[in-house]
């Protein structure tokens, strides 16, 4: 089946291209992931604790955490690669016990590694043909999919001549094909310059226009921030928040530096947020942006003198940070 | 189906790393030289006279088993190497990972590992053996009285060693399953002599300690199976009154022998099964 969408590289226009909707039918409503209580323990080093979540089709999910956190352990156990010690989990409404429940979904490893004596089209080959497509569909399929990896120029080229970042966007590729359902990326640019970040967060974008669900391993927090739905933080196998990304950084914030308000006005400005006073600023958090104007007239009308306003909000680095910190 | 994919792309993988290239020359080089020996075993000559047929026959059935010997020893390292990294390795470098995320199961991908090994060990096995015996034949006249059995033998000897190094290769390091199957190898072989020595001089215990390696693990019985099927039948009467060696045996394997050794094959493999069934990735 041709790829639907067009590659970073291609200036077809889209309404020219096939257009095949990855999803699944509209039917098959169990979600893309699906866990409770999911733990893996080994010996006394507990890799992953009790993780619950759903990740529903067409949605990109951001599983962040620092090296070491239980992310690859996660993915490992929804591939099945790995047995839960305790808890259970589903992937596009099976088990991961049952080799079905991979008939349609792609996996990027942390640890790309392809056989080296193979060409990047037999590569693809023969998971055209363990993934279970069907063989007239198989030289389309892999031109597409190199096209969207920008390997179309090496498709014969031994895998083993290939630098670290061309074997991660085979890998890429390797995960692209057969119009999958749910797409596991470990680190998906650890090996990538910045044309290849850019370009991998076009193809999840396009992934998710698509309906395909994104299940995105990542320790890159600009990476999860420009392109998940929602992300979970992970730490020493524990989830310690999930939630949309708004939600997860919390309402937005202004700072104020200004001089000339006495207790009595500090106090009542306490309607427009909480208040934290800090060396001539004046921190106002979870205010709703549309009244900052109204904030500004209420200093103003107080006696104070303002010499700037930094509106914002906590970046996902901060939060990540702080979460982490906290845990 | 998925087990033919898995073996069709161990046979490339044969083929691209040179494997086969590289048997192929060895397997050239061996029978030319060996092919210059035989020849020269007419023309030999004992106490002043030339040798009689009898004796050239006695003389180039021992020279062939001791070149089988080092052929069996030859095989058995090469199923050792090929197996040991087959699945480990793979594990290790994360290329099973790639392999195991699609609808493959877990037994397909071993018992597809196990026979894209296999069928280039038999044909290894086959032609080096086929050529062997017609140079042989060819430079001195003398033909194994069971040729056929004789590489049947030796090709299962290789093929025990093989599925014992792929079940360890389901558990530990490659380095490790390899070095563990050529010790093995050698172990039994030792325990083969060392039963040999307990027959001659009739000491129960020490024969027990060869006939224990001949079921541990099967390699050094077979290798005697295969000595008896090539052996003149003057070399087994003199392993018959005591005097067997590793490079005579005084009978063939009985029935019960072959049924154990298939036995052991089917439960070894099965455990590798099993084993890899549970195994991490």
């Amino acid at each position: 089946m041709p790829w639907p969408w067009p590659t970073p590289f291609d200036s077809a226009p889209l309404e020219k291209r096939v257009s095949v909707t990855a999803a699944g039918t509209a039917a098959d409503a169990s979600p893309a992931i699906h866990t409770t209580g999911l733990s893996k323990v080994y010996g006394r080093k507990t890799a992953l604790a009790s993780l619950s979540m759903t990740v529903p089709r067409g949605e990109v999910f951001g599983f962040l955490g620092p090296n070491g956190a239980g992310k690859t352990t996660a993915v490992k156990l929804l591939l099945g690669l790995v047995r839960e010690t305790s808890g259970e989990a589903w992937i596009l409404g099976k088990a991961p016990s049952d080799p079905g429940s991979r008939r349609h979904v792609g996996y990027l490893p942390e640890l790309f590694r392809y056989q080296a004596w193979l060409s990047a089209a037999e590569v693809l080959r023969v998971h055209c043909e363990l993934a279970g497509l069907d063989r007239p569909t198989w030289v389309e399929e892999i031109r597409a999919v190199l096209a969207i990896v920008d390997l179309g120029a090496r498709a014969n080229d031994r895998v083993g001549t290939f630098s670290k970042g061309m074997q991660q966007r085979l890998g890429l590729g390797v995960a692209l094909l057969g119009s999958p359902q749910l797409v596991l990326l470990d680190e998906p640019t650890s090996a990538l310059d910045p044309v290849g970040r850019h370009d991998v967060r076009e193809i999840v974008r396009r992934l998710r226009d698509q309906g395909v669900a994104v299940f995105l391993n990542s320790h890159l927090l600009s990476e999860v921030e420009q392109v998940c739905d929602r992300v979970a933080v992970v730490d020493h196998g524990r989830v310690i928040a999930t939630g949309r990304l708004a939600e997860l950084l919390g309402r937005p914030q202004v700072r104020v530096r200004c001089t000339g308000l006495g207790a009595e006005a500090r106090g009542e400005l306490s309607t427009f947020g909480k208040i934290l006073d800090d060396e001539g600023w004046l921190t106002v958090s979870a205010i709703d942006p549309s009244r900052v104007p109204d904030l500004i007239a209420a200093i103003v009308a107080a006696g104070g003198r303002i010499y700037a306003v930094d509106p914002g909000q906590q970046t996902l680095e901060e939060r990540f940070l702080q979460l982490i910190g906290d845990s | 189906m998925a087990i033919w994919v898995i073996a069709s792309l161990t046979w490339r993988e044969l083929v691209r790393r040179k494997l086969v290239l590289a048997l192929l020359a060895l397997t050239g080089i061996v029978i030319g030289v060996t092919g210059w020996g035989f020849s020269r075993v007419p023309s030999l000559h004992l106490a002043g006279h030339p040798l009689t047929q009898g004796e050239i026959h006695t003389a180039a059935a021992q020279l062939l088993l001791l070149v089988m010997f080092m052929f069996s020893f030859v095989l058995a390292l090469t199923c050792a190497f090929l197996a040991a990294p087959a699945v480990a390795g793979e594990l290790e470098s994360g290329v099973a990972q790639s392999l195991l995320s699609r609808p493959l199961r877990r037994r397909d991908l071993l018992l597809g590992r196990w026979l894209g090994l296999s069928l280039p060990i038999a044909i290894y096995t086959a032609v080096s053996v086929a050529l062997e015996f017609a140079l042989v034949d060819w430079t001195t006249g003398y033909w194994p009285r069971l040729a056929i059995a004789s590489g049947a033998a030796l090709l299962v000897e290789g093929l025990i060693l093989l599925t014992f190094t792929l079940a360890l290769s389901t558990r530990i390091s490659a380095i490790t399953a390899g070095v563990i199957s050529v010790i093995a190898f050698g172990t039994m072989w030792l325990g083969g002599v060392a039963g040999a020595f307990g027959q001659v001089f009739h000491n129960a215990a020490i024969t027990n300690v060869g006939v224990a390696t001949h079921f541990l693990l099967p390699t050094d019985g077979l290798w005697h199976a295969a000595v008896y099927a090539m052996e003149p039948s003057s070399f087994a009467g003199e392993a018959s009154r005591g005097l067997g060696s590793t490079f005579a045996s005084a009978t063939g394997p009985t029935v019960a022998y072959l049924v154990w050794v298939a036995v052991w094959m089917v439960v070894v493999l099965g455990l590798a099964l099993w084993s890899f069934e549970y195994r991490e990735a």
